[in-house]
């Protein structure tokens, strides 16, 4: 069934770039077409996955495109179709009278194609295509509104970042090939890999996962990818891109296991991004740049599944919270057309105002805290189990993460949920917008599809739920080829809840009253650990500086040298070929008068040249006058100063060169 | 066949210098465009005859100076026949955008001098013999000086007169390498195919060195690698956006298409010896020729110097191609088919991308990137080229160049870990040095240069511009997507240049 799969990816892609490349043209009709193109792509995704269909064709040398819908991919691929579609649905109306929808639906479309191949992707060199392919189209995306410089200049950021850490696939393929990994890079093959080289590749997928992931210490890009509009955070930092990582761990966990030290480090990472991140979210005052916080501590929480062999509680991970971030995304992407702001103190009371998205956003926001009986609660609790099976320091840092992660989700609800305060301004944090601006802006309302979007993904949220109980659990680990993985017992699930409740009902109390820290420390965590400054510090601005110094360096040293070369050069042919007509060798003469004579034949069109020559001529002189008086009078007579006559002359000591050739030749 | 191929445009050229001087324009462009798709078509004809595989084929030889082992010898095989093309389309590409330049002085000359310069590329690509390749290799360079002094800007003569003098010594080098070659051989020949037959410097291990040393530093500075490079900025800076393109599109592979043809299969020996030198010398161009590149204000000397980068992970793979060790076989032959398929789309994407910088200049008279600003708002089917071509330079998949870069980091990491790690870095350069030049010109608030053309409009691209840029880009795309058509010519003739290699 090879037609499907190509169909599934050739659907959107195709779609997204004909919509990109005929731009304004098809903006009336860009919000249908995608609407359309991804539900039959979504149509496509279910099949693959209840079909899981195989296909290939050649690339490279040996180094095939493969393609296939087995283990996580099928939901994944479901999953990533859906978002696409509940993010289109609910942009269909949007983004203004003027805006570039052609440019908008078709980056999405084309976004959405290159995720959903590297999502079947069974071969390195078609996974590496995809993967880059997602970077720049988030690029685009990212710095959609391109006349701000500062959100073109994040995108860049993002670019940048996640490409710095895509290098690591480069090497992975390279190191893969040379180890002897069989099968023309299939990644089923790589545990194969032969020893110094399975290191090299482990250490490259990881690398590269961890920067797609925005996992520690990468996790800055995903702060300055917020500039980009909330639906395209909605898709990016939802089902796609920031779960891409994981994704990938998840696929490979065969060669974290088999490189022995992968699996460790990865759940280690996870765990630590998880806790440092979240609390990250925590210090946020921001709607969006705390829901992107806590993308990052989610993703912690599959890396950390992959890192200890929890497939199928991190697979269930990134299904719950593609759905959930994607809801939380764009009831915060509609709170901010609405009433012009993400700051959460300008959004008190915007739940309230707004039914629909206040109802959505408590459920995504739950589902993150991770409260019974949601999806997340279930995932958790999954992976958690594995993750004991690696120590109960990785288990309680598991569970201190996802205590955090309830803590963030229950600040967030706590500010949209309060009443509106009035216009005397009680403190000094209402920055963006004046207070009470929910209050005013309260009579307008979300178009009718975006509520369907918006009801689909919470329900969805409580949904899958179900697949981390019995009896669907077995099946859903089947379906995944995961196998004997260990469950959660009665009390782990007892003790996710209660301190997931726990955690909720202490911010709730407490929210009015935040903890008393230093501010530089609040700005430390506020501003996501300060590592993009310290990525700016310690790379951007040396290289920015060597490539300063070594353009300096090019310019006046490497370019003069070659232009005092020049005479000097001339000189010492000028010397030699002198020597050299004496000599009883008339045929190099000859052939020097010949040259002599093509040379003045090519000169006499160049009238251009005149100034040219001038300048160089100066040089010459100079140099050469000097040269020739210590060479005497022999070497006097060439030295016309016509560069004509210094070419023939240096083509003489090319001849002499050759004879000196063709004696070592003779003997 | 072949013959006609090479000399047809000269051919056209003298019959377009026996018009007289005042006939219409159209005449003289539309000549050399008739003669230019006619060169493509004849190019298709013969990658339709083309047996993939079949070794050199289209072969013709004439006896020309018998006593010194001279002979016209030509021919075709995987190695030369991508650039044969790729050369056809550019040159097609160059005159359909002169078709849409009212301000080209003298269009006579012009015309009958790119015709001349696509003979000189095209029978350098065909040339067996090494005589016969040294002299295109010398009329190519004598063709590209008149196309930047007579219609290049400013300070044309002198960087033409730098590009000549240099690039002229350096084929200086290369032929007394090449009569080093000659001595050699038993009988004396010039024949490229009877030499790589012989492997005369087998053995002689000081000989083989020199003439390598000779070859190497001849095709170096035609490349360019580092530290040879220096001709190359100001030669591209003051060129004509056609003559740059032709530059960096197919007179830079004569260099690395010379190490291929003549260098690796004809010194095995010395090659192998020495292969580290080339290693490094590919690695330090790449790195070097992104950081330089990225210190550039000047979007086309910028340009220029990604040539110098991405020619670098070319002479890395040939270098790490010769690396001894069992089992990396197949690992090798992936490096030096990504080397030769690296040629062919840097061809393509730079050559798009100088034309679109002549356009910038053709507008406002300025290549400094801080004149520009927010031209997307302005001229959105330019930014949008440009964007698409700046990426597919930076190695974006779905793009050839990333088919290249691909397979000669994954060919070359096997033998060469260290080096091509390190290589890989270029790739992340030259993304952000392209991503800033995009953020500086194109995004962001419109602004234009002052002076002279202040408050002039920047239009948008003519027609006959998208059509000369816009195939360039789509043949980009199709050789990123479905690159087998190309990689069934090249793999045999990769797989021929290892065994040639590893004697």
């Amino acid at each position: 069934m090879s037609p499907l799969l190509w169909a599934l990816i050739a659907l959107p892609l195709g779609s997204g770039t004909a919509l990109a490349v005929l731009g304004r043209r098809a903006d009336r009709v860009a919000p249908g077409t995608a609407v359309a193109a991804s539900a039959a792509t979504l149509g496509l995704a279910g099949a693959a996955a209840v079909i899981r269909p195989e296909a290939a064709a050649p690339l490279l040398d040996g180094l095939p495109v493969r393609l296939a819908v087995d283990g996580p991919s099928g939901p994944v691929a479901v999953a990533t179709a859906t978002v696409t579609l509940a993010v289109l649905v609910f942009s269909s109306r949007g983004n203004g009278p003027g805006a570039a929808r052609a440019r908008f639906s078709g980056l999405m479309l084309l976004f959405s194609g290159a995720m959903l191949t590297t999502v079947t992707a069974d071969t390195l060199p078609v996974l590496l295509m995809a993967w880059e392919l997602m970077g720049a189209t988030s690029w685009a995306l990212i710095g959609y509104w391109w006349r701000e410089p500062a959100r073109v200049r994040a995108a860049g950021t993002a670019f940048l970042t996640t490409r710095a850490a895509d290098l690591g696939l480069y090497i992975a393929a390279g190191a893969a090939l040379a180890g002897g990994a069989a099968g023309g890079l299939d990644l089923d093959e790589l545990p194969g890999t032969a020893d110094p080289w399975l290191s090299v590749v482990t250490a490259g997928l990881i690398v590269a996962a961890f920067g797609k992931s925005a996992q520690l210490p990468f996790s800055f890009w995903l702060s300055r990818a917020m500039e980009g509009p909330a639906p395209v955070s909605a898709l990016l930092h939802s089902a796609t891109m920031a779960a891409a990582g994981a994704y990938l761990l998840l696929r490979t966990e065969p060669l974290l296991t088999a490189s022995g030290w992968g699996g460790p480090a990865v759940a280690r990472t996870g765990a630590v991004t998880a806790v440092l991140l979240g609390l990250v979210a925590v210090a946020q005052t921001d709607l969006k740049q705390l829901l992107a916080a806590s993308t990052c501590a989610q993703a912690g929480f599959m890396v950390l599944a992959a890192g200890s062999g929890g497939v199928t509680g991190g697979t269930l991970q990134f299904l719950g919270h593609a759905a959930a971030k994607s809801l939380a995304f764009l009831v915060a992407g509609a709170w901010l057309t609405l009433l012009g702001t993400k700051a959460l103190p300008g959004l008190r009371g915007a739940a309230r105002h707004h039914r629909v998205a206040g109802a959505a956003f408590t459920v995504a926001a739950l589902t993150l805290a991770g409260w019974p009986p949601l999806v997340l609660w279930g995932a958790k609790d999954l992976l958690l189990a594995s993750a004991l099976e690696h120590g109960a320091a990785l288990y309680a840092t598991g569970l201190a993460a996802a205590v955090v992660a309830a803590v963030y989700s229950a600040k967030a609800l706590w500010y949209v949920w309060r009443p509106a305060r009035g216009a005397a301004g009680e403190g000094g944090d209402s920055d963006a917008v004046p207070a009470g601006g929910a209050a005013r802006a309260g009579g307008r309302a979300l178009p009718a599809p975006a509520s369907w979007s918006l009801a689909g993904l919470a329900l969805a949220c409580a949904a899958l739920a179900v697949l981390a109980f019995e009896p669907a659990r077995p099946a859903f680990g089947r379906l995944l080829g995961a196998g004997g993985e260990p469950v959660p017992h009665g009390w782990e699930m007892a003790l996710s809840a209660a301190l997931a409740l726990a955690a909720s009902a202490a911010v709730w109390r407490r929210a009015a009253r935040p903890l008393p820290l230093p501010p530089a420390v609040t700005a430390w965590w506020g501003d996501w650990l300060r590592l993009e400054a310290l990525a700016r510090l310690l790379l951007v601005r040396p290289v920015l500086r060597l490539a300063g110094a070594l353009a300096a360096f090019d310019d006046r040293v490497l370019g003069r040298a070659v232009r005092a070369a020049g005479p000097g050069a001339l000189r010492a042919a000028g010397a030699a070929a002198a020597l050299d007509a004496r000599g009883p060798d008339r045929a190099t003469a000859a052939a020097a008068r010949g040259t002599l004579r093509l040379a003045r034949a090519t000169r006499r069109p160049a009238g251009g040249a005149g100034a040219g020559e001038e300048w160089l001529f100066d040089g010459l002189v100079r140099g050469v006058t000097s040269g020739a008086r210590a060479l005497g009078r022999l070497a006097r007579r060439p030295q016309t100063g016509r560069l004509h006559q210094y070419l023939a002359q240096a083509v003489a000591a090319f001849a002499v060169l050759a004879l000196a050739l063709v004696l070592v030749a003779v003997r | 066949m072949l013959t006609v191929l090479v000399l047809l445009p000269t051919a056209a050229a003298a019959v377009l210098l026996c018009l007289p001087r005042r006939a219409p324009r159209a005449v003289f462009l539309g000549g050399w465009l008739a003669t230019a798709a006619a060169e493509l078509a004849l190019t298709a004809a013969i990658w339709a005859g083309y047996r993939p595989g079949g070794g050199i084929q289209y072969e013709q030889r004439v006896r020309w100076i018998p006593d010194a082992g001279v002979s016209y010898h030509v021919g075709v095989d995987g190695l030369s026949l991508p650039l044969m093309a790729l050369t056809c389309v550019l040159f097609l590409a160059c005159a359909g955008y002169t078709w849409a330049r009212r301000g080209t002085r003298r269009v006579r000359e012009f015309a009958a001098l790119f015709l001349f310069l696509q003979t000189t590329c095209l029978g350098l690509f065909a040339a067996l013999d090494l005589i016969l390749f040294f002299l295109f290799f010398d009329l190519s360079i004598v063709a590209m000086y008149f196309v930047i002094a007579g219609w290049g800007h400013r300070d044309a003569a002198r960087a033409a007169l730098t590009f000549f003098l240099y690039t002229f010594l350096g084929s200086l080098a290369l032929l007394l390498g090449f009569i080093g070659l000659y001595l050699a051989a038993d009988p004396h020949t010039f024949d490229i195919t009877e030499l790589t037959r012989e492997n005369p410097l087998a053995g002689r291990a000081a000989y083989g060195g020199l003439v390598l040393l000779a070859i190497g530093t001849g095709l170096a500075v035609k490349t360019p690698t580092v530290p040879f490079h220096t001709w190359l900025p100001p030669a591209h800076t003051e060129a004509p956006a056609v003559g740059s393109a032709i530059l960096a599109g197919v007179l830079l592979k004569m260099g690395t298409y010379g190490f291929l043809r003549i260098a690796l299969p004809v010194l095995p020996g010395a090659w192998r010896e020495y292969t580290q030198v080339f290693v490094v010398v590919g690695l330090v161009s790449v790195l070097y020729g992104a950081l330089v590149a990225l210190a550039q204000t000047d979007f086309k000397r910028m340009i220029a110097y990604t040539s110098v980068n991405h020619m670098g992970y070319i002479v890395l793979a040939f270098g790490a191609a010769a690396a001894t060790g069992a089992g990396a076989e197949e690992a090798r032959r992936l490096a030096v088919t990504g080397a030769v398929f690296q040629m062919v789309s840097h061809g393509l994407l730079t050559g798009a991308l100088f034309l679109l910088a002549g356009v910038l200049y053709d507008r406002c008279r300025t290549y400094e990137m801080a004149a520009y600003s927010g031209l997307a708002g302005r001229a959105p089917v330019f930014a949008a080229l440009t964007g698409v071509a700046a990426f597919a330079s930076l190695g974006l998949p779905g793009f050839s160049g990333f088919i290249a870069e691909f397979q000669i980091f994954t060919g070359s990491l096997g033998t060469r870990p260290v080096e091509t790690s390190l290589a890989v870095l270029g790739i992340l350069l030259t993304a952000g040095l392209f991503l800033r030049a995009l953020q500086g010109m194109l995004l962001g608030p419109l602004r234009l240069p002052d002076a002279p053309g202040a408050g002039r409009p920047f239009p948008d691209l003519r027609t006959a511009e998208r059509a000369a840029v816009v195939p360039l880009l789509g043949l980009g795309v199709l050789l990123g997507i479905a690159p087998r058509f190309v990689l069934d010519v090249i793999e045999p003739a990769s797989r021929g240049v290892m065994e040639l290699l590893a004697r």
